[in-house]
């Protein structure tokens, strides 16, 4: 009913509008020398100013400038334009600016019409003049036809529920969590693995300080817990995501644990009784767990699982339990949430160099990753943190570092990961520190160090006696009898081949996503960047927020990051967040299918079009219904609608067509 | 002088025309013979679109969407990619089924994006001008 009344009135206004004289302003921007370094933005605006509707035409420098917007504003009203033309950037980034900025002049925002010259002209054929200014003239000219076309829009409002999705129980998420925690948003922090914690968790010491990792994140880990707005919902995942800003509906699995969680208190007697061993995920396959175990000592909650596929059902745990919280038979238990925004903080792990063996990783005994090197020193790591050699539980005297494994290689990832060269300088610096007699050579392309305190650790390191050579390994070897590892590298500084002999090599792996992230991407429905992690709104002014309203993202799901940059993004989530959950409400794009009931045959074509399910049918009157709220504004139905009933505002056939047909200008045509 | 092909481009707004934004910042040069029409999906662009085209001038039409699970809308593009096949089945009885391509984007894929258009409107140029606009001119 509201749709009709709705309908009515714009076909009021389209009524008024199309018996008025359409007025067309056009603004072509030269954005610096980006566009106008290439197009003739003159020759642009005065082949514009010929065509029909044209009132008035304007170059700017900067017309997203204070300036550049004023001449607009000053242009509507000396010359009472009702349409809008901006030729510049990408709407992707400006058109709200340029909708906000006529909308303040009393001109329905949807009277804009953006034209990408720089985007997809200027910047593509930097060394083709005369053609890209002919391009751009027709752009241009495709933009103003349609203009003519465009109808007024209102945006419409959608209530937000006051309750938030954290999905990644990492620093990031944590962060995310506690900000909204405390503000006194409910929020639910769904987490994959058995605790939170996260990747930061399973580290040693975190550079440039050397603070203990789990010193400083456990105390962390248990004020989330402590936290009365925060619910965590550990060892569960995401499994399906539908609804829009304001109002998503998400389904949670919680993966069986195979005993009580509200019983079970963590006390690990079961651990003890266990009587199957396997390799510990935790301390990166070094040393064993039990097949039923709590994850390591500070997990939050602090509860066991049973590895039901190491698992021999010898019952002995059932036995030890004297809560009698165990039971073989549970199933996967999953909870339906209805939430107003989405924060993903999912993660990210670190390459694997196994596959290809790199460096003889995976072929020597002798190469270890970082991580592994991280969980050796760690006190309640394997080896009560001494670094011990795999081959013979030895302890090293001579080791390498190689930087930039899965980073700034062809071979696997072109990018820098960002925090390798100061955990490999951290990492020789601790050894060096806890053994004086150790040497440690630091094999790298280009050492990174931004960032407060950085640089003053990596001259800390020098002067500990941390050798650093410039230079990438070109060939990895292991002496068979005396398991050390010989490696051929130039040092490309002194201009030489070296070869060097070490008791231990160890590859600082890059960060990659992990194989979760194609599942979250698919049900948030976000994009993915080259480098296969996610991809945020915009690179430099929209860093947290995604291209879906009400879906953020934290952490190094959107790139490697070090802790403080995760954290601060968990953060800036959580502030971005507040936004949709204090005002309540979002207001969303006026675009969606409409239906000309005089036109709709009843046909149902439409509705298996649409995967939102937005299109109901009057089943009393044969016609197609379409619900607002629910229509996302992709225009599929329009396209299957064979009577032309539906059309889709903003994007009609008519101002579509206007385009087409005014693409490639021809003489006939024009006559 | 050497024939410089129309092609029209229809780009959904999510994948494909953040994916021609980011050939633009990343600077990947391509041939200026393609007009970009921004559609909110791929889904949204009709056969009569195409055919329009063809009839006003345009050598090639270049239909542009997220690849197949990627959609914004869950299956614009699935239903698109029904569309388009059924319209160049159409458009091969008038032998100019090679003139109109499905090409999936991503936001990510600039350097695809170019290299899509590159290859296009070297297809394009090979088979010539739109017999259809010839037709229209000789009139």
């Amino acid at each position: 009913m509201n749709d009709t009344e709705t309908k009515s009135t714009e076909t009021k206004s389209a009524d008024v509008k199309s018996s008025d004289e359409k007025r067309v302003g056009v603004f072509v921007c030269e954005c610096g020398v980006n566009i106008g370094g290439v197009v003739n933005t003159k020759a642009v605006a005065d082949y514009v100013a010929a065509l029909p509707g044209v009132k008035v035409t304007s170059v700017n420098k900067f017309t997203c400038s204070d300036s550049g917007q004023a001449d607009i504003q000053q242009k509507i009203k000396e010359h009472n334009l009702n349409r809008v033309v901006v030729a510049a950037c990408s709407p992707k980034t400006h058109e709200p600016t340029f909708r906000a900025c006529i909308e303040e002049m009393g001109l329905n925002q949807y009277f804009l019409e953006f034209v990408n010259i720089r985007d997809h002209c200027s910047w593509i054929h930097m060394w083709e003049k005369e053609k890209a200014t002919e391009k751009a003239k027709d752009l241009v000219r495709m933009g103003i036809e349609r203009s003519k076309l465009l109808e007024p829009l209102e945006a419409s409002e959608v209530p937000v529920n006051d309750t938030a999705l954290v999905v990644g129980g990492g620093v990031a998420g944590m962060q995310a969590a506690l900000d909204l925690g405390d503000m006194g948003f409910k929020v639910y922090l769904v987490e994959k693995e058995p605790s939170i914690g996260g990747r930061m968790a399973r580290f040693d010491k975190v550079f440039p300080t050397n603070d203990c990792s789990i010193c400083i994140l456990g105390p962390k880990m248990v004020e989330v817990a402590r936290n009365k707005n925060i619910t965590i919902m550990s060892y569960s995942e995401v499994k399906e995501v539908e609804g829009f800003v304001g109002n998503f509906n998400v389904k949670i699995e919680h993966k069986s644990r195979y005993l009580d969680i509200n019983m079970c208190t963590g006390c690990a007697k079961c651990s003890e009784v266990c009587p199957v061993e396997v390799p510990y995920d935790f301390n990166e396959g070094f040393g064993t767990r039990k097949a039923i175990y709590v994850s390591f000592p500070q997990a939050v909650p602090l509860r066991a699982v049973l590895d039901m596929e190491n698992c021999i059902k010898c019952k002995a745990c059932a036995k030890a339990c004297e809560r009698g919280a165990i039971n073989y038979e549970m199933q996967p238990t999953y909870t339906d949430l209805n939430v107003g925004v989405i924060i993903a903080a999912v993660g990210f792990k670190t390459y694997d160099p196994e596959p290809r063996h790199d460096f003889g990783y995976g072929l020597y005994d002798n190469v270890i990753t970082a991580m592994e090197f991280e969980r050796l020193l760690n006190a309640a790591g394997p080896t009560g943190g001494h670094i011990v050699r795999p081959s013979d539980c030895k302890e090293p005297i001579r080791v390498g570092f190689v930087n930039c494994v899965g980073s700034r290689d062809k071979n696997t990832n072109i990018y820098c990961s960002g925090v390798c060269c100061m955990y490999t300088i951290k990492n020789a610096q601790l050894l060096k520190e806890k053994r004086p007699e150790t040497d440690h050579t630091i094999m790298y392309i280009d050492i990174r160090t931004p960032f407060r305190g950085y640089e003053e650790t990596y001259n800390r390191a020098r002067n500990l006696g941390v050798k650093f050579l410039r230079g990438r390994p070109v060939e990895v070897k292991e002496d068979p009898t005396t398991k050390n590892i010989c490696v051929r590298v130039e040092d490309t500084l002194a201009g030489e081949i070296r070869n060097l002999e070490f008791d231990l090599l160890v590859l600082a792996t890059g960060v990659v996503p992990h194989e979760g992230i194609n599942q979250i991407q698919q049900l948030l429905k976000l994009s993915k960047a080259a480098d296969g992690l996610l991809m945020e709104a915009h690179p430099k002014l929209r860093p947290v927020d995604t291209t879906i309203d009400g879906v953020y993202l934290a952490g190094a799901a959107s790139g490697p990051k070090d802790i403080p940059y995760a954290v601060s993004q968990g953060s800036a989530c959580a502030s971005r967040a507040t936004i949709l959950l204090k005002n309540r409400k979002a207001i969303t794009e006026g675009i969606t299918a409409v239906v000309d009931p005089d036109v709709c045959v009843g046909c149902g074509v439409c509705l298996p079009m649409c995967p939102f399910q937005a299109i109901k049918m009057d089943e009393k009157e044969k016609k197609a219904n379409v619900m607002k709220a629910l229509c996302k504004g992709c225009g599929t139905c329009v396209t299957a609608c064979p009577t032309g009933a539906l059309e889709q505002s903003h994007f009609k056939n008519s101002q579509i067509l206007a385009q087409v047909k005014n693409v490639f200008k021809f003489p006939e045509v024009a006559a | 002088m050497t024939f410089e092909p129309n092609i029209l481009s229809f780009c959904c707004n999510w994948c494909s025309y953040a994916g021609a934004d980011l050939a633009g910042v990343s600077r990947f040069q391509y041939p200026p013979n393609i007009r970009i029409i921004r559609v909110m999906c791929s889904g949204r662009v009709e056969p009569a679109f195409i055919l329009e085209a063809l009839k006003n001038g345009a050598d090639g039409v270049l239909v542009t969407g997220c690849h197949i699970r990627d959609c914004h809308y869950i299956e614009g593009n699935k239903n698109a990619e029904i569309r388009i096949n059924n319209t160049k089945k159409a458009l091969e009885k008038l032998g100019l089924d090679k003139r109109l391509r499905l090409e999936w984007v991503s936001a990510s894929e600039g350097a695809r994006f170019a290299e899509v258009v590159r290859d296009f409107t070297e297809e394009i140029k090979k088979l010539g001008q739109n017999p259809v606009k010839e037709v229209k001119i000789n009139e």
